[in-house]
């Protein structure tokens, strides 16, 4: 028996048609537009100006405070403007514009492709480059990786999990970055569990990805403490919370983080990202994007440089199909439709998922038959269609009791619905609007 | 090249479940049951049954349209379910004109007066059935015998819960009653078709295990312990649970989405809730038969089951292992 997280959940169709596409490079435009905004936390505060020369790799966004993360030019050549462009969210951000002259990187950045094995710097020094080097969880989250990577006073990590699960139907960018970069995610692998110090990780793959769990496995007998854990597939077990259960049995309490059961987890591209910061001084200016869906031409995986817009990396995959209706960043379950194909990839643009008309206009709703379908598939033991009627009331205390804030928006309710009821929209306007209350009160 | 693109909050995908899908599982899963209604009953079998549901489709239909004056939403199958439900309750030889008034009650009263399918507080079919056996108790509890028995009890028989109190010598075997040929409602009788469709209906995921099985347990468990003190067919746990509308309540009637409630917890409450008022009223209550009665009741208590049961939370089994 194969292992699972234990409550709900749901395996919609993998759609992984771009699998084993080798990742691909893409021609650098001649204009990039890099948001000053690329993580959860405070935007970067921009270090340059209009006419200055950057190379890559040169920081152009410093962090400001702790949970915010370096933002470095990803292409050479010179700042045309700070300017406001949208990005993902939809919203109008500030950005640096650049016009890309070469393709000159910074000295100090090691660009051999020869794997570089050992790490002799210490847990402190390793945090630094990491943080220097502006990583971020690449799943999707973003969330800057020197914050995770450093437990709060009175906690200790006991474990690492490496997350190369990819739940997400249709994206592949993961399991081909697995696939071609093995042994830099384990060498990344032990430099966390270095700085961590913790002896254990374990890499959790879905058992629809065969070829890296035996590469993977076959891999991880020459790193010591490494061990691969193939798991059954299904959705969201991409969650931090739901593999961390899958993984260890333990499963991590209401508003509590991992580190309170002594893990820590880490996506694969992240890893990677770390590999190259701390053992070739590359910071996080390049990733790897699926680009996908059910009428494009070719779907592929892409390394693109953040800046570059959508519209370059939907052009190396056959150009956007007339039926397109809409345009994901991200996953089928997850990610966010954009209101337009104009905006540059970013850390976190792990696809993009192109659907046609037909199948993007929602049904109309219709009432609940308490069929308790979502009740079933709900991975954190949540009952959404109450939450949605008591978002709808306005009644947040009985919400804030049935734990509204536990949701992690995997989307499963209204997936399952056979209703059509838009489920997670409510739950999420009440997550927000009950978070805000918890908040006041704190103050 | 700016076209319009669609924007909506995430998830993009979905299932492709609809109610209509749901329902019309329901109607296979009692197909095993209508063919063995079919064999033993013959043409009043399939008179009754496309009776009912022509009356619960055609009522819905018209006081929708005409009276709530809103878009018919008799395509969604449910009404079709009850129709069949409620032809299942009842004697094959019933008049059609009580079974119209039965199926107006439903339709009208117990569903669409409360807002129509996902409102409703009581199950229409066992609302609709309880109508007419207080209503018409002659002729709701006056079986005609089975076509496929012997000439000379085919005038009229009692039912097996009829005979439990008054008559046990009369009982027919196990088997008879587990194959379904033995006196009874239309739909109720044969153990094994029933069974069959709730295989079905797990297979499909229509349905989950916890109210049948639980009903089922509890019956057998309650008749079970009455039965090792006193080994007499009155509290035998199988007859019990072959006889009259246990399995069609059981598996169809108590698992109707609306009316059951949504947490696990909280479906296995109600179920026992229902074994234990089915085999009180059987075996102390005025009439033979508490099936429909015990569901009815449960109903009621499923908004506060609902209310005070909440689905096992993630975190509040952590296992350190």
């Amino acid at each position: 028996m194969l292992k699972t997280f234990r409550i709900g959940g749901i395996h919609p169709k993998e759609k992984k048609i771009s699998a084993g596409k080798a990742i691909q490079p893409i021609a650098i435009p001649d204009q990039v537009i890099i948001p000053l905004s690329q993580h959860i936390g405070a935007p970067c505060q921009p270090i340059v100006k209009k006419g200055d020369n950057v190379k890559v790799g040169t920081l152009i966004g410093k962090s400001v405070g702790f949970v915010s993360a370096n933002i470095h030019s990803p292409v050479s050549g010179t700042v045309l403007k700070i300017d406001k462009t949208l990005d993902a969210s939809g919203y109008k951000r500030d950005a640096v514009f650049i016009k890309v002259e070469g393709d000159e990187w910074e000295a100090s950045v090691d660009r051999s492709p020869e794997l570089k094995k050992a790490c002799d710097l210490a847990p402190g020094e390793i945090l630094n480059k990491i943080a220097a080097a502006g990583i971020v969880g690449m799943g999707g989250a973003t969330f800057p990786s020197h914050v995770k990577l450093t437990p709060p006073p009175g906690t200790k990590a006991e474990i690492l999990i490496i997350n190369g699960v990819e739940c997400e139907p249709w994206l592949t960018s993961d399991h081909q970055l697995m696939m071609e970069k093995a042994d830099e995610i384990l060498v990344g692998t032990t430099i966390v569990m270095k700085a961590l110090n913790v002896q254990k990780a374990i890499i959790g793959i879905e058992n629809n990805k065969q070829d890296a769990i035996r590469l993977f496995t076959q891999k991880t007998k020459e790193y010591a403490g490494i061990t691969v854990e193939p798991l059954k597939v299904q959705y969201p077990q991409g969650g931090e919370k739901q593999l961390i259960d899958a993984l260890t049995g333990r499963q991590v309490g209401s508003g509590a983080l991992p580190i309170s059961v002594g893990a820590v987890v880490q996506n694969v591209g992240t890893v990677f990202a770390i590999y190259e910061a701390v053992q070739k001084n590359k910071p996080l200016v390049e990733r790897v994007v699926t680009v996908t869906g059910k009428e494009v031409k070719q779907p592929c995986n892409i390394l693109s440089r953040v800046g570059i817009s959508l519209n370059e990396l939907i052009g190396v995959a056959g150009g956007l199909p007339e039926t397109t209706g809409k345009v994901v960043s991200g996953g089928p379950m997850m990610g966010k439709a954009l209101a337009s194909t104009d905006i540059p990839v970013t850390k976190g643009t792990s696809g993009i998922l192109i659907i046609p008309t037909l199948e993007a206009k929602r049904k109309a709703m219709k009432d609940c038959i308490r069929c308790a379908k979502c009740v079933n598939v709900c991975p954190m033991g949540l009952n959404p269609t109450l939450l949605m009627n008591l978002t709808e009331y306005e009644v947040w205390d009985r919400a804030e009791k049935e734990r509204i804030t536990d949701c992690i928006e995997c989307g499963s309710c209204s997936y399952t619905c056979p209703a059509d009821r838009p489920l997670l929209d409510y739950i999420r306007l009440g997550k927000g609007k009950v978070n805000g209350i918890i908040r006041a009160r704190k103050n | 090249m700016e076209q319009k693109l669609i924007v909506s909050p995430s998830p993009h995908v979905h299932s492709g479940d609809t109610i209509e899908k749901n329902m019309y599982n329901v109607l296979i899963a009692l197909i095993p049951a209508f063919l063995v209604a079919l064999y033993v009953f013959r043409l009043d079998a399939l008179i009754i049954t496309a009776s009912a549901v022509l009356f619960c489709v055609g009522f819905e239909y018209l006081i929708v349209k005409y009276i709530l004056k809103k878009t018919p939403t008799v395509t969604d199958g449910s009404a079709i379910i009850t129709g069949v439900l409620l032809a299942f309750n009842v004697p094959s030889d019933l008049p059609l004109w009580i079974l119209a008034l039965g199926c107006l009650f439903a339709i009208g009263v117990v569903k669409l007066s409360f807002g129509g399918l996902g409102n409703n507080i009581f199950n229409p079919a066992i609302a609709g059935r309880i109508f007419l056996l207080i209503s018409f108790p002659a002729q709701m509890t006056t079986w005609p015998a089975a076509a496929t028995a012997t000439a000379t009890d085919a005038v009229s028989s009692a039912t097996v819960l009829g005979n439990l109190r008054l008559a046990p010598e009369a009982l027919p075997s196990l088997q008879t009653m587990f194959l379904g040929t033995e006196a009874g409602s239309l739909g109720e009788m044969s153990v094994l078709a029933l069974l069959i469709g709730l295989v079905y209906l797990l297979w499909k995921k229509t349905i989950t295990w916890h109210i049948p099985l639980s009903i089922m347990g509890t019956v057998a468990l309650f008749t079970g312990i009455l039965y090792a003190f006193n080994p007499v067919p009155l509290y035998h746990p199988l007859i019990h649970l072959f006889s009259g509308g246990l399995m069609l309540g059981a598996i169809f009637m108590a698992t109707d989405y609306v009316t059951s409630p949504m947490t696990r917890k909280g479906m296995l409450i109600y179920g026992a809730g229902i074994g234990f008022v089915t085999v009180a009223i059987r075996l102390w209550g005025a009439y033979p038969e508490g099936v429909s009665f015990a569901i009815l009741l449960m109903n009621a208590f499923t908004p506060l089951i609902n209310n005070y049961t909440s689905p096992k939370r993630f975190g509040e089994v952590v296992k350190h292992g």
